[in-house]
Order: C-alpha cells, then sequence, then structure tokens
C-alpha cells in the first residue's frame, strides 16, 4: 500500500505522557475523597474449609471500626468475577462472601474502618472458626471419583456450555475433524509429548485499586482500576442489586492491566460499603494481596500427539489440554478455548485433527484472562513439537514452518469450529507475513551459523531456537465498540469513547485514527475514554480488541462527521459536496481555487444558517479476527556445570497489519516479549504444603528490571490487513507467546535437554543435563 | 517527633511519628500524588523522590531519619531545566506507556545524571535496576536516559 497518511504509521507521543510522566495525571488511589472510609480484606489461611463461625465482635469493638462484611450481611448472588460478555462464558460459581473457603487466600470478611491502620489490625481481631476439608491440588486428579468436590449442583453456566460441578469440570471442549486413525496409519512416526504451562501473576506496578462514593445527585460513583468499564457497571448492578441506572462507572488512569484487571473483584465490595454507609469508600490491595488473592495466568498441562511422515507431513494431531482453574471457573471456558482455537489454525493443512479441553477445579489459586489468554500455554507445546519433529527428521525447522503455516487466502477448518464459549466464525486469512518474520528472525539470530554448533566457550554452550505464533483481533460475532464525536467552533473534536485506555496508548491510537480521517493534527482530538456516563459503550481492554474493533468504530464516527462538515462546506461555498476535496483542518473547492477552514464551517453550523450540531456515533461489531502474527528467536548461553540458563538475545518479527503507531505498536512487543522471557526463566507461583502461596512479593517473585535482560530487537514488519482500520490489525498480546518455547528450542540446541516445564531454573537445567548423562 | 526538611525548595516542619512513611506523608499530607506505591517493599521504586540528590524508596524512609534532608519529588523536579529535558526525552523515546512507573523511572535517571552525567548502557540499566516497569520492557526508557543524557541534562 502506497497510500501517504497524514496520522496514521506516524511515531506520535502518547496523548497523555506528559502529565503521566509528570505525575499530575490521576490513577485511581490519586483521588482524594472525604470522610473516606478504608477496607482490608481477610482470607482463608486454608486450602478448603467450611466457616463454622466469625466472631467480629472484638473488631467491631475497637475505635474507628465501622462494619465487617461476610456472608451472614452481604447478596448471596452466585456470579462471575470475569469481566467478559453477558451472559459471560464463565460458570457462576462465586458469591461476594461465601461460607466455603476453597484456596489459602480466598475471601472470609472484610472490616471497613475510619482509617488504613485501623482496618488492618482490626482484621487480625476477627475471630474465625473452621472446619477443614481435605483438598484438591492435583488437577489429574480433580475429576476422579473420590476427589473432593469443590462446588455444589448450585452452580451453573449462564450460557448452557458444558459443565458438570459433580466432576469438578468448570468447562470442556471436545471437537474435531477427519479421522485420526487413519492419520495414524498413514504416519511413519508418532511424535507424543506432554508439555506443561505454569502459573504467572500479571504483576501490574499499580495494584488493583477501587473508590466508591456518591455524587451530589445521589449516584454511585465507581472510580476503578479496569480494563471493563462497563462490564463492572452490569455486574455491580446485579450482585448489589442495586439500579444500574444510578451506577457511573469512570476509570482514570490505569497503572497496567495484562488481563489481570479484567476481573470484577474488589469494585462490588467497596460499592457495598458506599451503599451501607452512605459514605466515600476505598479498597486497594496490597502487592501480596494481588500476588495471593487476584487471579493468574492458569497453568496448562498440554499433551500432543501426531503423526508425521518422513516428508515431515503431519498426519494427524491431537491436542489434549488440562487447565487448571483453580478453586473458581473464571476464563476456564475461553482460556481453554484459545489453548487451542489461536494455536491449531496456524497448521490449517492437517486433515485430522482432534482437541480435547477441559479445565477442572482444584484448591489453588484462581486463574484469569492474562495476555496470550490461553494461546501462550497451547504455543508453548506446539513450538517445542514442531522443534522435535524437525530434528526427529532432520528437517531445518524455519523451513518446515514456512512450508506448513496457513497463508494468506486460506482458512482453517477450527475457525469455524472453536469460538469463545461457542462455535467459531469462518473467515479466511487476508494478511500474513509470517514468512517474513521468520526471515528476519534467523538473519537477526544468525540462525545458519549457530544451529547445532554447539558453540562452547569453557563451560558454557551456546544455542539458538525459534518459535511462532499467531493471535487474534477481538472476538467475532461477540464483541463490540462504539464512538461518539462532535465538532468545536475552533476547528477542535471531542473523541468520546467505551474503549479502555490501560497504559497500551489506545487513547492515542484511537485518535491518530479520527484525526486521519478528518485531516487534522493530534492535538485536534479531544479525547474522554471510558466513563459509563459519558462514552457510548465498549466491551473493553481484552482480546486484542481495541485498535481492530474500536479503531473500526472510530473511524466510522469520523467518516459520518467528515459527511456534514462536507455537506456544510458544499452550502458555503454554494457547490456539491462531491466537487470539494479535503486539505489540512479544511475543505477547498479546486474549481474555485477557495478553502475554508474547519473553524469557519462550524461557526457557521453553529451559528449562521441551518444551524445544527455536527456530531455522530458509530458502533462496530465484527464477524471476523484477523490473526496478527510473530516470530521470535532467541539465543542462548547453558552453564553446563551450574544449569544457569542466559539469554543473551531476542529478536521479535511482527505482522500487526499497518501499524498505527509504531513507537506504541513496539512497545506492545517488548513489554510482553520480556513478561515472555521472565515467564519462562524466573516468574512461578511456590506453594507451602497446603497449597499457600510463599513468594508472594517482588522480592520473591522474581520479575525482570532493566538490567537483566538480553539484547532485544524489534521489528515490525510492513503488512496490511484489508478489513483492518487503515489497514490494522491487533498487537497487545501477540509478543509474549513465544519467548518460553523459543527459550526451551535454544537450550536443546544448546546442550541436548528437552525442557516440558518452565521456569528454565538452574536447577530443572542441572537435573536435566544430569539426567541426561546418566542415561548416556 | 517534630522533624524539619526540606521539600521542593520549601522548609517543612512536621510533628509525626518517627517511623511515619515518607510515602505516606508526601501523598496523604501534602497531596503529591506523583509518588506512586507499587509495592510497599523498596522493590517496584514507583516512590521514588530524591533526598540530596539520590533516588530513594520513600515506602522505606521513616520519617525519623528525614531531619534536615531535602526532598525533591517528581512534581518539583519535572519544573527544573533538568526535569524537562529527562521528561521530554522519555516522551520522545516512547517511554511512557501506563506512566505509574515513570515519575519513579525519572527520579533515578536524574539521580544517575547527578552523578555520571554520561553513563554507558550498561551503567544506565544498572542505575535503573531499583526500579519496575511492566509495560515497555525497558528498551525504550534506557533510549530515554540516553537522549536526555545527550542533551546535556541541563541544571537541576
Amino acid at each position: 500500500m502506497s497510500k501517504t497518511y497524514t496520522s496514521i504509521g506516524k511515531a506520535e507521543k502518547k496523548i497523555d505522557a506528559l502529565a503521566l510522566a509528570t505525575g499530575s495525571r490521576r490513577f485511581v488511589d490519586d483521588f482524594e475523597l472525604k470522610d473516606c472510609l478504608h477496607c482490608k480484606l481477610i482470607y482463608s489461611p486454608h486450602a478448603f474449609a467450611d466457616i463454622i463461625k466469625i466472631d467480629e465482635s472484638p473488631a467491631l469493638a475497637m475505635d474507628g471500626v465501622v462494619d465487617v462484611l461476610s456472608y451472614k450481611n452481604t447478596p448471596q448472588i452466585l456470579h462471575t468475577s470475569a469481566g467478559q460478555g453477558f451472559p459471560e462464558p464463565s460458570p457462576y460459581d462465586q458469591y461476594l462472601f461465601d461460607k466455603v473457603v476453597r484456596f489459602a487466600g480466598d475471601r472470609v470478611a472484610m472490616v471497613v474502618a475510619e482509617s488504613p491502620a485501623i482496618a488492618e489490625t482490626a482484621a487480625k481481631k476477627v475471630k474465625i472458626a473452621y472446619k477443614l476439608r481435605k483438598a484438591l491440588f492435583d488437577p489429574e486428579r480433580a475429576m476422579d471419583a473420590d476427589a473432593p468436590k469443590l462446588h455444589g449442583k448450585e452452580c451453573y453456566t449462564p450460557i448452557g456450555a458444558a459443565y458438570d460441578p459433580q466432576r469438578n469440570l468448570a468447562a470442556e471442549v471436545d471437537l474435531g475433524f477427519g479421522d485420526l486413525k487413519e492419520g495414524e496409519e498413514a504416519a511413519d512416526i508418532v511424535i507424543d509429548e506432554t508439555y506443561k504451562a505454569h502459573y504467572g501473576s500479571h504483576c501490574a506496578i499499580e495494584p488493583h485499586s477501587v473508590k466508591t462514593y456518591f455524587d451530589d445527585e445521589g449516584r454511585l460513583v465507581i472510580l476503578a482500576s479496569t480494563q471493563v468499564p462497563f462490564h463492572v457497571r452490569r455486574i455491580v448492578a446485579r450482585v448489589c442489586e442495586f439500579p444500574l441506572a444510578k451506577i457511573r462507572v469512570i476509570k482514570p488512569r490505569i497503572g497496567g492491566g495484562f488481563g489481570g484487571k479484567q476481573e470484577v473483584l474488589l469494585e462490588p465490595l467497596a460499592a457495598l460499603v458506599s451503599i451501607r454507609h452512605k459514605r466515600p469508600a476505598r479498597l486497594v490491595l496490597s502487592r501480596e494481596e494481588v500476588f495471593r488473592n487476584s487471579r493468574t495466568r492458569h497453568p496448562v498441562r498440554v499433551r500432543l500427539r501426531s503423526g508425521v511422515k518422513k516428508d515431515g507431513t503431519i498426519t494427524f494431531l491431537e491436542m489434549d489440554s488440562l487447565l487448571n482453574s483453580g478453586a473458581y471457573g473464571s476464563h476456564a471456558l475461553t482460556v481453554l478455548s484459545n489453548c487451542g482455537s489461536k494455536v491449531l489454525p496456524l497448521l490449517n493443512k492437517i486433515e485430522n485433527m482432534h482437541f480435547l479441553g477441559r479445565s477442572v477445579y482444584t484448591n489453588l489459586p484462581v486463574g484469569g484472562a492474562y495476555r496470550g489468554y490461553g494461546a501462550t500455554q497451547g504455543y508453548f507445546a506446539l513450538n517445542q513439537h514442531l522443534d522435535i519433529l524437525c530434528r526427529r527428521l532432520d528437517i531445518d525447522l524455519p523451513e518446515y514452518i514456512k512450508k506448513h503455516h496457513i497463508r494468506e487466502g486460506e482458512t482453517s477448518k477450527i475457525f469455524e469450529a472453536l469460538g469463545e464459549g461457542k462455535t467459531g466464525v469462518q473467515q479466511f486469512v487476508n494478511s500474513c507475513k509470517l514468512d517474513e518474520c521468520i526471515d528476519i528472525c534467523t538473519r537477526e539470530i544468525g540462525w545458519y551459523g549457530k544451529r547445532d554448533k554447539k558453540i562452547r566457550s569453557g563451560d558454557k554452550v551456546r544455542g539458538v531456537g525459534l518459535a511462532v505464533a499467531m493471535q487474534g483481533s477481538g472476538i467475532p460475532l461477540v464483541d463490540m465498540a462504539a464512538a461518539s464525536m462532535k465538532m468545536n467552533e475552533d476547528g477542535s473534536f471531542n473523541l468520546d469513547i467505551g474503549a479502555t485506555d490501560i497504559g497500551t496508548g489506545s487513547d492515542t491510537v484511537l485518535a491518530q485514527i479520527a484525526a486521519e480521517v478528518l485531516n487534522v493534527d493530534l492535538d485536534a482530538m479531544i479525547v474522554l475514554s471510558s466513563d459509563t456516563d459519558r462514552t457510548p459503550f465498549d466491551v473493553g481492554a481484552y482480546a486484542s480488541s481495541t485498535t481492530y474493533i474500536s479503531g473500526r468504530a472510530v473511524r466510522k464516527c469520523a467518516e459520518k462527521i467528515l459527511e456534514q462538515i462536507i455537506g456544510v462546506a458544499a452550502e458555503m461555498l454554494e457547490t456539491s459536496s462531491d466537487k470539494l476535496k479535503l486539505s489540512h483542518a479544511g475543505v477547498k473547492d479546486p474549481a474555485s481555487g477557495k478553502r475554508i477552514g474547519y473553524p469557519e464551517i462550524c461557526q457557521y453550523a453553529m451559528y449562521s444558517a441551518n444551524q445544527f450540531q455536527i456530531q455522530a456515533v458509530a458502533s462496530e461489531f465484527v464477524e471476523e479476527s484477523p490473526p496478527p502474527f510473530i516470530a521470535q528467536a532467541v539465543e542462548v548461553e547453558v552453564d553446563t556445570v551450574t544449569g544457569a540458563v542466559q539469554v543473551l538475545k531476542l529478536v521479535s518479527a511482527v505482522d500487526c497489519g499497518q501499524a498505527i503507531n509504531p513507537k506504541l505498536a513496539e512497545g506492545q512487543i517488548e513489554g510482553a516479549a520480556v513478561n515472555g522471557i521472565s515467564y519462562a526463566m524466573t516468574e512461578e507461583y511456590i506453594f507451602s504444603g497446603n497449597g499457600r502461596m510463599i513468594n508472594s512479593s517482588f522480592k520473591n517473585y522474581k520479575i525482570p528490571t532493566a538490567a537483566d535482560l538480553p539484547e532485544m530487537k524489534t521489528v515490525v514488519v510492513p503488512s496490511h490487513e484489508p478489513s483492518g482500520p487503515f489497514g490494522a490489525k491487533s498487537v497487545g498480546e501477540i509478543g509474549i507467546n513465544c519467548p518460553m518455547p523459543a527459550i526451551a528450542n535454544a537450550i536443546y540446541d544448546a546442550v541436548g535437554v528437552r525442557l516440558y516445564e518452565a521456569p528454565f531454573t538452574p536447577e530443572k537445567v542441572y537435573r536435566a543435563i544430569r539426567k541426561q548423562q546418566e542415561v548416556q | 517527633m517534630k522533624i524539619e526538611f526540606t521539600l521542593n525548595g520549601e522548609k517543612k516542619h512536621l510533628d509525626v511519628h518517627a517511623a511515619t512513611r515518607l510515602l505516606d506523608v508526601l501523598r496523604g499530607h501534602f497531596g503529591l500524588i506523583g509518588v506512586k506505591e507499587g509495592c510497599g517493599e523498596g522493590e517496584c521504586g514507583a516512590c521514588m523522590v530524591l533526598i540530596n540528590g539520590r533516588a530513594m524508596n520513600s515506602c522505606m524512609i521513616p520519617m525519623g531519619n528525614l531531619e534536615g534532608k531535602n526532598v525533591i519529588t517528581p512534581e518539583a523536579f519535572c519544573q527544573s531545566e533538568r526535569g524537562r529535558i529527562i521528561e521530554d526525552a522519555f516522551m520522545e523515546a516512547g517511554a511512557v506507556q501506563c506512566g505509574f512507573c515513570t515519575p519513579g523511572f525519572i527520579m533515578a535517571t536524574a539521580s544517575l545524571l547527578n552523578a555520571n552525567p554520561d553513563p554507558d548502557e550498561a551503567q544506565i540499566r544498572e542505575a535503573l535496576s531499583g526500579n519496575l516497569c511492566r509495560c515497555t520492557g525497558y528498551t525504550a526508557i534506557v533510549r530515554a536516559v540516553r537522549i536526555a543524557a545527550g542533551k546535556g541534562a541541563g541544571a537541576c
């Protein structure tokens, strides 16, 4: 595409960057509320227990303690905390407070007090008696007949999906096509391996936070650190039994989400406090609470079984995924589905395929949405599997992937068979530059000089690894986004969007799209996002949907505005609309050479003749979800004596369609890639014998600093998605999918040991090397 | 106890418990919201301020240690010439995503450039290793520090 853009493709500065850098733009906890009540949650120390008794009296006897909430005095409404479209695909298996606790860290009660210090002290005084139950920690045993059952028959799934609490089954997906037996008979070799992706924490630097108050009109205002303000409004109204029309959710600046804030965990609790006491309330989690008590990445055990001919043709592929949902089923069905639906279409030539996915309850922390959303777990398996396959058959991995991946103009039966909580949508890939991405990676990492070379320096050996992935751009036939715009008499525009900027820069990207349509500078856009009273609906920031779906809504809305502007200009210039051309912030008539600027046009529409407000609303609902593609390659150095692995370099090459803002797109990839590296190398949940996470601090759950990272190279490959706004696809999630398998493949390249489970700690690598030496 | 210290160029007298965290005083008493709490355990750096020119985590500083000290917060620092140069560099480099950690990183950058006006990449990464960012992957932040250093970071 050779079209010249004025705003698209430019590395514009983020429109809120200055105010964020100086610290003046406010996050939830930066809003000062007078006479505010402070809340402190009390959590279960036990993995599975009945609450026999809660004695609040010692706490309530303290000066400054106002209330203690528990199952005794809060609405008992089954719901899911997952912030998803309605009705949610996640099972309704949670109460705000329950009589049963199902993991060490489950909430029991909440103290409300005049200060954070009093709340914290009082929380320790509430006496709780438990009757312990036998806990279930092993997801592989969850469906055994004698396994403890976490949930009762009252739990249900509002969309009628497969769900059986009597078997601890939170979700099930079972589908396929072709004939596996036939595939197996045609195979020369069968590869059957099992890979395990582990727990992880999002680690947004801003902890989960909410503040609530009644405004001077008596409406309940919820200031929420959320990715899903409209879902917050809907869920709070339902579980607090409070009229939706009296709730206003405002999302201020958000300090990162990564899926962790796609969960309506705290908002109903603070809302209840304000409703009960007619006072402002504040509930902000400590870092320890974020680790232990919020949501995590679902661990998934993936078994892949495939049959392959000597020429590399895969004759069948069977994926069996067991997802550990933890104590509740938040996102249990959709993350599970994505483990197949975002992964299997990559190899669309396979004629015999089967996907069996099961999500099971255990008495462990609850999974949820996390950047990558099942694809990360699935690609960890698939990319190692392809590496194993290529090594068995002595085929070059990059060339193999280039030969077998889905291409432009092609489809996959999986698209249609597997959606999010229901069947999917048939779609064809209209943009795919994965070959270019792979070539950039092999060149930048020096693949053909280093692969299989085991370059040694003393005890240290180097290796290279490659992995590829695709993702989606929103959820087709589910997600909806809307925008409204109006014009002001200085030629500026209010752009009101439901879309939720959680730090990604979507306010800027969406403003660039509107500025492009209207041919104005970015500073002509006044952006207001995510205020349920002021902006139209949007499902929120998840599923890599904002640039693509919200972007299409904004483009459509701006085009409607443009049509009105040209109509007014035609009236002013006494000509017809079709004779006019757009010039920068104005309209010109090429025939007469006359030009009128946007301020004059708006002033005319407001004050001169046939007055009206130049304004428009548009919403967008999509039938496709064009996948972005990525290749990521790493070089590692393995110390054969200690097992320590150092990642030396990581290359990411991405096809995200036209990058609306290349700098922000690169930032998404770099941030995701670094999260992917540390998920592979250091991040893990370490549990005590009773299922309690014991490393719940940044000190002990290690995420990287600037000093811990390899050389990084990020390339945004030129591409154009015909259905996207100005050619754009998504970029938010995909970068996290490949570092873990690429590093595993590189470790194998260096020292010949296959690591099926991360993180790749020195202990794990050391043991694998020793085991291999013993075998030899 | 009674404490006298300088905050953003002004002498302050406070009567507080010696164990009160500087972070709570800055946010709660003075309304300086550029100082953020990300962990409360001195690991993330979102609450960094300059104390006598060095970046320190205000969540780890008890008020009792502050007698006679000179404290500068992101709000005031960004009004200085050096502050504006560093802040511009962060925007130019695309180093601001969610922005929650950014004021802390700017404090760490100021501290580094006070001590070493021309740091190399390793020195930059070392100096920023007390600050966590989950959004950017640090590449853009390191680039921002290089840009700021290249512009001769100005007077504090």
